[in-house]
């Protein structure tokens, strides 16, 4: 290793609050998403331990209330979201040949953003309860004022959060237009970018429309507007319009990047290209498009008429399409693939099982009069656990099993890993497999207890033991992270044979990522670096060596600045503020004063440092 | 697609700053659309439901709004001027120009300050109708847009006082040129459906 700073964890926590390094930002990231992700991992397990037998005890209704609306919110805001945000800032700069991405400041703005909007949901645990009127707020209820400031702090957190992802969505959007490295053309950019590039113009188009909605719902309950108020003329529909036109985009911004994830997984551990490839792109930009045409589906008890439920069931089944193809062309470079069966591949493997049963109970809602019966059960909540857990956090987990060594230049560990895999597998089965059945019965999703009797019991017990194995393996995970960040084997720059970027420089990369950039001939370039194909098609080892280069000595690299946390704590005091008016005003504006101040020092402050500047 | 190994494609080793950045200012101005999008589609929805309050046709004083939507217009060619003198190099024209367009976005702010009051004073709060509700939230955030405008003309017209803005400069006031031209867009469509197609 050179001079340069290699051990990310071992740098004073000065450099990590100021730092605008993609790297460590997309470290801060995926830790502090985790840490979320166990808030809400016992959100949901308070939630199964209420609802293990009839007339649970544990919760009251209230506190019940306040944990699923929390467990859905910070699973989708603050875990999913976050984790892909994680990967996308670590690993877009490092497979499109870059040194950062577009906008580095803004990137760590994105972050502080991020973890002040976090601790602004969740420190309403402490001030009065949390929000409680479920994830999508339905207007009048989220609109009800009480005495209790529940439901504002769950519209000014969304609306806070989503300032941090429409930043980080531009700035990626920038970096994939103009930051690739020479010869690498749009479609030889690795799938994972791919699909961050198209989640970043879903969410970039989405969260406006749930902002102007959150803004209503606020402006209702502060403010004496009347925009869901039936009584003086206002419409509740709208709210619901203006949710889901952010709330199904969201939904593909959840699973897009684990499908990109997988999509980096399955041919390296096949050793296999993956299988139409660019059908595997141009599926991902399909479902972005088509994802905005479906939003109407989670309103088929709404009262919309037959004939926009009708279009709305019909793009809800053609919206399955590009998703199927995608199954196929994983299942396709799987076939007569030499496969190794390590880690990440069992997650990438368990995500196609999973994600097969959860699209398939999707597709059973596009069919808007078996919907009807199923809407608000357990059934909803068996499919959407299917995609979001068995999809997406699996994928995310192939992602981490995968890139691990990347970050930190150790391996974690294959046995506990496999452990890993078959408990959460197997709990996650066990978990919501028995919704389905609780559903189709006609158990009510945010029910507080249900009584005895009514054929609820066996599955409910059922999916509560599987909760706890669920947890188990999350524990499990937790441990072998802990060893293999501590005394994990040694990785070397390249332990899966790899075929991106990213697997070309040190584990972990150094601060400039590159010593030269690459120069891109071809679809998974370093793939063809290393490997030639003989007369029947066979790969053969070229005798690939890694060329030994030096660190440039002109480079450009961001310098370290506190302005983004400045302007990231100014905004949290200005939101904080709107909670609590008329004197909460003041707060405001000294928040804003903090956020300006924080803008123009940012916009006085010179980019960058190094010899070139 | 392309997996024979070709020649490769020429792209640039350190991507032009001036590009970057207007990718970046498209794209957000991009989500812009959206969320006016929204707010404008609130405002169609709910246009006619006045209930017992005033409606359009009580309230609108089209000669007035349609001064002021003149002085928010010319900040724009005031604004094209500024990155003119900007691209010049004369930065004290450039000065001169932004300070003009900061100061005809002030006028238009003024007058939507006093037109929302003199509503008030005929009876519309926010509170009396989803069509008082959705015309506020729309122009409100309308008018905190021009407002962030200003802000970003003052910063730069005080930058290049301070010398702070190098050589570089023509691109910031660019930058802030697309996003004031945007907010000007915007409110010609609010001026037209919300002001004058009241059928």
């Amino acid at each position: 290793m050179t001079a340069v700073e290699t051990a990310p964890h071992r740098s004073g926590i000065w450099g990590w609050v100021t730092t605008t390094d993609h790297k460590k930002i997309g470290i801060m990231y995926g830790v502090t998403a985790i840490l979320f992700f166990l808030v809400g991992g016992i959100e949901a397990l308070l939630i199964r331990t209420q609802l293990a037998v009839p007339d649970g005890g544990v919760l009251s209704a209230d506190a019940y209330n306040q944990m699923f609306t929390m467990h859905a919110t910070t699973m989708v805001f603050l875990v999913v979201m976050p984790l892909a945000a994680a990967f996308a800032n670590y690993l877009l700069p490092l497979q499109l040949g870059a040194r950062d991405v577009a906008f580095p400041r803004l990137n760590a703005l994105s972050y502080w953003v991020f973890l002040f909007g976090g601790i602004f949901l969740t420190m309403s645990f402490f001030v009065g309860g949390s929000p409680d009127g479920g994830w999508f707020g339905y207007a009048p209820l989220s609109t009800q004022v009480g005495e209790v400031v529940r439901m504002d702090y769950w519209a000014l957190g969304l609306n806070f959060l989503g300032v941090g992802s429409i930043m980080s969505s531009v700035n990626f959007i920038a970096t994939v237009f103009t930051m690739r490295a020479p010869g690498m053309t749009l479609m030889r950019m690795p799938v994972f970018s791919w699909m961050i590039f198209v989640i970043s113009f879903l969410l970039l188009f989405s969260l406006p429309m749930v902002a102007v909605g959150l803004f209503q719902v606020y402006a209702d309950r502060r403010m004496g507007s009347v925009f869901f108020d039936a009584a003086s003329g206002g419409d509740p529909v709208l709210w619901q319009h203006l949710f889901w036109l952010f709330g199904h985009p969201e939904v593909y911004v959840l699973i897009l990047p684990a499908m990109g994830m997988v999509s980096e997984v399955l041919p390296t551990f096949a050793r296999k290209p993956l299988f139409g490839r660019s059908f595997v792109i141009f599926s991902g930009i399909a479902i972005g498009f088509m994802g905005f045409g479906v939003w109407a589906h989670h309103m088929f008890t709404t009262g919309l008429g037959p004939v926009a439920e009708a279009a709305f069931a019909l793009t809800t089944m053609l919206i399955a399409v590009p998703t199927g193809v995608k199954i196929f062309n994983w299942l396709g470079t799987i076939w007569g693939g030499s496969l190794r069966l390590n880690t990440p591949m069992l997650f990438s493997l368990g995500f196609i099982a999973l994600f097969v049963v959860g699209g398939l109970s999707g597709v059973t809602h596009a069919v808007a009069p078996a919907d009807t019966q199923q809407h608000d059960t357990y059934y909803v909540v068996a499919h959407f656990h299917y995609v979001l857990f068995g999809g997406a956090m699996f994928g995310i987990f192939a992602g981490i099993y995968y890139w691990f060594p990347k970050v930190t230049g150790r391996l974690l560990g294959e046995r506990l890993g496999k452990w890993n895999f078959w408990t959460m597998f197997v709990g996650m089965n066990l978990t919501f497999a028995p919704m389905h059945m609780l559903g189709l019965n006609g158990m009510p999703r945010r029910t507080y207890r249900y009584p005895e009797g009514l054929g609820f019991d066996l599955w409910n017990l059922v999916a509560t033991v599987g909760s706890f194995v669920l947890a188990l393996g999350v524990l499990l995970f937790l441990i072998n992270a802990w060893r293999g960040w501590r005394r994990g084997e040694t990785a070397g720059p390249d332990p899966w044979d790899g075929r991106t970027l990213e697997w070309t420089i040190p584990s972990p990369p150094p601060v400039h990522n590159f010593d030269e950039i690459p120069v891109v001939h071809a679809e998974d370039d370093f793939w063809h670096r290393k490997y030639g194909v003989d007369e029947e098609g066979h790969a053969v080892a070229l005798g690939y060596e890694a060329p030994a280069t030096s660190p440039p000595a002109d480079m450009h690299l961001p310098s370290p600045s506190y302005y983004p946390i400045l302007t990231a704590a100014g905004m949290f005091l200005t939101v904080t503020g709107l909670v609590y008016p008329p004197w909460g005003l003041l707060l405001t504006g000294a928040g804003a004063v903090v956020t300006l101040w924080g803008l123009f020092g940012w916009s006085m402050e010179p980019l960058t440092r190094g010899s070139g500047s | 697609m392309s997996d024979q190994v070709g020649p490769a494609a020429p792209a640039e080793h350190h991507p032009d700053p001036a590009v970057v950045r207007k990718t970046a200012m498209w794209a957000f101005l991009g989500s812009e659309v959206l969320f006016f999008g929204s707010l404008i589609t609130t405002f169609l929805l709910y246009r006619s439901r006045i209930g017992e309050g005033p409606g359009p046709a009580d309230l609108f004083d089209i000669p007035f709004t349609s001064v002021s939507s003149f002085v928010l217009l010319m900040s724009s060619l005031t604004m094209v001027l500024a990155h003119h003198s900007a691209m010049r190099r004369d930065s004290r024209q450039m000065r001169v120009w932004l300070l003009a367009t900061a100061l005809l976005g002030l006028i238009f702010l003024a007058g939507q300050v006093y037109e929302f009051t003199e509503f008030v004073h005929q009876g519309l709060s926010i509170g009396t109708s989803p069509f008082a509700s959705s015309f506020y939230l729309l122009t409100g955030l309308h008018g905190v847009h021009v407002a962030v405008g200003v802000l970003m003309l003052l910063a730069t017209a005080f930058m290049s006082f301070g010398g702070r803005l190098r050589a570089d400069g023509g691109m910031n006031v660019e930058m802030v040129g697309l996003y004031w031209h945007f907010v000007d867009i915007v409110w010609i469509v609010i001026f037209t459906v919300v002001y004058l197609l009241q059928v």
